[in-house]
């Protein structure tokens, strides 16, 4: 299994405050910002900045990405020339489209780089190409939903409530699962109204998000909280592989718990719950 | 080298440093203003003149604004100054 991202947290590239704490915040993932949080006339000291705080410094509890420059802007290449030197684990690709994946493709490549990609869509296009924009690179592990690009390119105003982005949550949550691949839902952007936090964490991963990018660290915990099974579903999960094993043992092809028939999904949504538990260290703890 | 016009580069947020570098003819001199300037400000003065030496840079007044930084900041906020200095105006 890979690993597990419930949260990414935004760091903005050119605030050494936020940079030197990133790893204490205990997101998942930490994304460093040199598109939209560095404004135009920065970029140049947010790059050398990056540079030098992660040649320093030693981030062991976060998978550390960076969210480089729009494919068509002269500081995508400056970006990754910086990059190239830096030992990361990931690249969040704005804009993403299918040329924009094939060249930073390419260019890890031929710099033989092992970094992966994670493409951020938040164009109607990208939508739409999201089954050929997943396949067209090996180091490609998900998307990420930007909604508020989105509604931008969409023409129609962002809400709580999302209606405005179903659609592409639906679409872009089917075809990573069909390619095998990890989806993040949109930042939810009023931090203050931690109900509409949960809510919406609540929403995406009934729809089969696999986590969730963050704008704030005070979210981390609440969406960590959803995302994470719960005891009951953990007690469920080990029932079931016990039950699993019994029947096999006996020699029995099916078998049922409470009186329901328990086929493969449950068994395989039941390995799986067990895997993340013990991943995320729960089980044990919430017994203490 | 030489700069080729005065440049700036950081801010004055907390961990941060503003660094200003106007070049001059006359050697490297450095003016310190930091929130712990007792304890650390020898340090701070020790990575920006190792930065300037690094890059060759030799005649130059540095005026640095710190707000605790840590030596890589300092580091690249130095870095960028130059860089943007040596750029033609």
């Amino acid at each position: 299994m890979d690993r597990i991202r419930r949260t990414l947290l935004f760091i903005p590239g050119n605030n050494p405050a936020m940079l030197q704490s990133a790893d204490v915040f205990e997101a998942d993932s930490v994304i460093i910002d040199l598109e939209d949080a560095v404004s135009i006339n920065e970029k140049d000291s947010a790059r050398i900045l990056v540079r030098e705080v992660l040649n320093n410094l030693e981030f062991k509890n976060s998978e550390i990405i960076i969210r480089i420059n729009p494919f068509d802007t002269e500081d995508y290449r400056l970006d990754l020339d910086v990059i190239m030197d830096l030992n990361i684990d990931t690249i969040l690709l704005p804009k993403a489209s299918i040329e924009s994946i094939r060249d930073l493709d390419k260019v890890l490549k031929e710099n033989n780089k092992d970094i992966k990609i994670l493409v951020l869509i938040e164009t109607a296009l990208g939508v739409e190409n999201i089954m050929n924009i997943l396949s067209h690179s090996d180091r490609c592990v998900g998307l990420m939903l930007g909604g508020e690009d989105l509604c931008v390119d969409l023409g129609c105003k962002r809400t709580k409530e999302g209606t405005e982005i179903l659609y592409a949550r639906g679409r872009l949550v089917n075809a990573a699962k069909a390619l095998n691949k990890i989806v993040i839902d949109t930042p939810f952007t009023d931090v203050n109204d931690e109900e509409g936090l949960i809510t919406d964490t609540k929403f995406a991963k009934q729809l089969g998000f696999n986590g969730k990018a963050v704008i704030n660290p005070r979210q981390i915990q609440f969406i960590h909280n959803v995302f994470n099974p719960s005891l009951e579903e953990i007690r469920h999960a080990e029932r079931v592989i016990s039950a699993k094993l019994s029947a096999e043992a006996d020699g029995k092809g099916v078998f049922s718990i409470d009186g329901k028939m328990v086929d493969l999904p449950i068994i395989k949504r039941a390995e799986k719950v067990l895997l993340i538990a013990k991943k995320l260290g729960l089980g044990e703890s919430y017994e203490d | 080298m030489k700069l080729k016009r005065p440049s700036k580069a950081g801010t004055y947020e907390s961990n941060d440093v503003y660094i200003m570098l106007f070049p001059v003819d006359d050697g490297i001199k450095i003016e310190l203003e930091s929130v712990v300037y007792e304890l650390f400000g020898d340090t701070i003065k020790n990575v920006i003149l190792t930065t300037l030496h690094e890059n060759n840079i030799e005649n130059v007044h540095v005026k640095a604004i710190d707000k605790g930084a840590l030596d890589f900041t300092i580091k690249a906020r130095v870095l960028t100054a130059i860089k943007r200095g040596l750029v033609n105006g």
